[in-house]
């Protein structure tokens, strides 16, 4: 059954990759990638190589033969991203996508025919030039690279492939014209430059096993981008969106709808607007509380890789510290907690930034960081042995009950946007997704975060360290 | 075979489509006649599944659009404005991918297109380019494709307009000859002359909603009044006067023609031709056939006067 629905798919694909290669605007420069410019590569790579090796210089002759393979490997892969841009739009423009979804053909099987014909030709020209470039370094003498660095560079082009074509294919969807979809293709190419970059670096460095965490996150992201396609593929909206004008009145309508809801007052916003959000965001909540464990021990395990001495913490002196700190730090005093506050917002704010271009990823890395910080901290402490819970109980607990679950529950709602994003649901387009996530996290900041971080601020400034200084000896 | 019940569309703050209910059976040819930005491309796109009602519900071949899409497309051939043709494939294999993607084989698809490329008058130029093609060419071509599938329900969404006299005229013979007691079709235009020639039912839709629905006939006699015929003498009649019967009405005169209105022609027309045949000498006396056109007018300019009147 599935396979007789993918054999439906694959018509699709079928058709678009022999409508390709029939346009010479597509062949010409596949062509020139997969055959002239693998030649210039090795005539580059034998000449590098011979000017290194006259003064020694050999391990970066070595380093430049696998680097100039994935840089071959990767040039034809850029094709797949114009292909895939116009893939749902262009077809748009041109008036032949409805008769296509008169089809009684799936969204999905749409989604995958397009997807897959906008990888498989690039990527058969990226193994051509490959191999072209292999075929030269052997005619030249030059030794191949590894079999695991070669298989290496192959995973990581094929990733690479795909991460781009599921980018721009969910921004061909989503966009109202071919322009509009050039216009957003850099939030694919900067990212994709950036990662060729540090791939470059990882290459010229020679740590090729960080190379597998970059295909495993960028297989993490493939699937995640397939995802958010699929989720909101809509028919509808790809046939009925013709304007790309901004819409503030229209953001700022969505924005407000689900920041405000239909509450009159305070108390009917925290009641019917506030609380079912973190209930809603329940599992995401339970997902980040068990990272911020996972944070910890991950953080605790990284003494024996970054030592530090104990004494670098300032522990001999403590009682003089705490004191020095509870007598300018005294009660009623704001200027500390005001600085404590906005330090938590920061990197709040941070987590939001990370997590509103990452699709929610990365917007879990500050408090994972801050979190394995503490983990480190408590690990050393207990290397040193020293009480681990009394310090716990008098540095961190005190004012960490509440702003570790408010720092948990406003990066639930930052992960919260990936989460939605990834949900199926056609009848909302992604940017809609978008700026519900984003009131959604406003109003979590407003109703919850920033309350419990003023509190524990409050707490940090005026209780902690009366309490430390009463705790530790 | 089709059936919407207050099927409506709406887009954020604009209503599409209002409160719309059809009733079109087998072998029925439904005009759904509007001006631009009526709401009939919307209505089509909600028949054949592709956009979702906002409200009220419609069944298509005892499918719902709303609950049973694929089903709906099954059974839903759609010509639409914009052929949508890939202009670098020729017609076999244009119509070889579409019939695939209804999961026939090569060679049946090959069978069922055969005769319609050349009832068509299409066969000739099966091998050549689709970009090459005119403008009547690439609709009768799309046409074969909504047709690849027989479809029972034809969905024809201005598939004349932009055309050059010549091509349209080709396209609605192609039309025509496709209407069956098994099919049910529905154009969608704003060319009256193409609905009068192609229909047996009329709908006007205006901003979205349905402001008539009856046969053709019912459409012309409703909105034009009564029947007007023509009566056709051998000599000039300038000056000539009748003393007409009550219900009948001299509307208009030329030379050797006077065009009467009657209100009711079986009882009135008898009487009528005794007493022209009694002094001259009767050439035809025939029913002067009502345009669409002024039905259509009449309808608009009832609507405007209702609205005035409000």
């Amino acid at each position: 059954m599935m396979s007789n629905q993918l054999k439906l798919a694959l018509v699709i694909t079928k058709r678009e990759v022999r409508d390709q290669f029939r346009d010479w605007r597509i062949i010409f420069p596949i062509l020139g990638l997969t055959i002239f410019f693998p030649f210039l590569m090795n005539f580059t790579t034998a000449q590098v190589l011979q000017f290194v090796n006259r003064y020694g210089a050999t391990i970066v002759g070595e380093r430049l033969v696998p680097f100039s393979m994935m840089i071959v490997g990767f040039f034809p892969i850029s094709v797949s991203l114009v292909i895939a841009l116009e893939s749902f739009v262009g077809e748009k423009e041109r008036g032949s996508i409805e008769p296509l979804f008169n089809t009684p053909l799936l969204d999905w099987q749409i989604y995958i025919g397009k997807l897959i014909s906008s990888i498989v030709p690039p990527l058969f020209a990226s193994f051509v030039g490959m191999l072209v470039y292999c075929v030269g370094l052997i005619i030249n003498d030059v030794p191949l690279p590894e079999l695991h660095l070669i298989i290496q560079i192959v995973a990581i082009t094929i990733i690479q492939a795909v991460v781009m074509v599921a980018g721009a294919v969910v921004v061909s969807t989503q966009a109202t014209s071919v322009r509009a979809a050039n216009l957003l293709a850099s939030f694919i190419i900067i990212p994709m430059a950036l990662l060729i970059q540090g791939e470059s670096i990882v290459m010229f460095w020679g740590n090729y096993a960080t190379l597998w965490w970059v295909v495993f996150g960028l297989s993490v992201l493939a699937i995640l981008l397939l995802r958010i396609g699929l989720a909101h593929f809509s028919r509808e909206e790809l046939l009925g969106r013709d304007i790309d004008v901004l819409n503030f009145r229209w953001g700022w309508k969505v924005f407000r709808m689900n920041f405000l809801g239909n509450a009159t007052n305070l108390r009917n916003w925290y009641q019917f607007e506030v609380f079912p959000y973190i209930r809603e965001i329940r599992y995401s909540i339970l997902i980040l509380s068990l990272l911020v464990l996972v944070a910890f021990f991950v953080g605790k395990t990284q003494i024996t890789r970054f030592e530090l001495p104990v004494e670098q913490l300032g522990v001999e002196n403590m009682q003089a510290q705490l004191t020095l700190l509870s007598q300018n730090w005294s009660f009623g005093d704001f200027s500390p907690v005001i600085a404590i506050f906005w330090q938590n917002i920061r990197v709040i704010l941070l987590a939001f930034i990370l997590g509103v271009i990452t699709l929610g990823i990365f917007g879990v890395l500050p408090l994972f960081a801050s979190i394995g910080i503490v983990g480190y901290i408590m690990g050393l402490l207990g290397n040193a042995g020293l009480s681990v819970s009394t310090y716990f109980l008098g540095f961190i607990l005190p004012h960490g009950i509440i702003e570790i679950p408010a720092a948990v529950i406003a990066t639930a709602a930052i992960f919260q946007i990936g989460v939605i994003l990834a949900t199926p649901d056609n009848q909302q387009t992604i940017g809609e997704v978008w700026i519900k996530s984003i009131a959604n996290w406003a109003k979590v900041m407003l109703g919850l975060v920033i309350p419990m971080m003023i509190l524990s601020a409050m707490i940090e400034v005026w209780a902690t360290p009366e309490l430390a200084l009463w705790l530790i000896p | 075979m089709i059936e919407t019940q207050e099927l409506t569309k709406i887009f954020d703050d604009f209503t599409a489509v209002n409160h719309v209910t059809l009733n079109v059976h087998s072998g029925q040819i439904l005009a759904l006649l509007g001006p631009n930005g009526a709401g009939k491309t919307t209505t089509v796109r909600m028949l054949s599944s592709i956009l979702r009602p906002s409200s009220g519900w419609a069944r298509v071949a005892g499918y719902d659009v709303y609950t049973q899409p694929s089903e709906v497309r099954k059974m839903v051939g759609v010509l639409t404005e914009h052929h949508g043709l890939y202009g670098r494939m020729n017609a076999d294999e244009y119509l070889i991918f579409f019939g695939e993607l209804y999961g026939y084989s090569r060679s049946h698809i090959l069978r069922k297109i055969n005769p319609l490329l050349e009832q068509l008058g299409m066969d000739q130029y099966r091998k050549k380019r689709l970009g090459e093609y005119s403008k009547g060419m690439r609709q009768k071509l799309a046409l074969v494709r909504a047709l690849i599938h027989e479809p029972p329900v034809l969905l024809l969404d201005e598939p004349t307009s932009a055309m050059d006299p010549e091509s349209a005229r080709i396209v609605r013979t192609a039309i025509k000859s496709l209407s069956n007691k098994e099919r049910t079709i529905i154009l969608c235009t704003h060319n009256l002359v193409e609905a009068e020639e192609l229909c047996d039912q009329i709908s006007i839709i205006q901003e979205g909603s349905i402001i008539l629905n009856k046969s053709m006939q019912e459409v012309k006699n409703s909105l034009v009044g009564s029947p007007v015929f023509a009566a056709k003498f051998v000599a000039s009649m300038d000056g000539k006067f009748f003393d007409l019967p009550d219900g009948v009405q001299m509307v208009n005169r030329n030379e050797s023609t006077i065009y009467f209105k009657v209100e009711k022609p079986t009882i009135q027309n008898p009487v009528l031709i005794r007493l022209l045949t009694e002094k001259y000498d009767l050439l035809s006396f025939e029913e002067v056939p009502i345009k669409l056109e002024d039905a259509y007018m009449g309808a608009i300019n009832q609507i405007k006067k209702n609205n005035n009147d409000e």
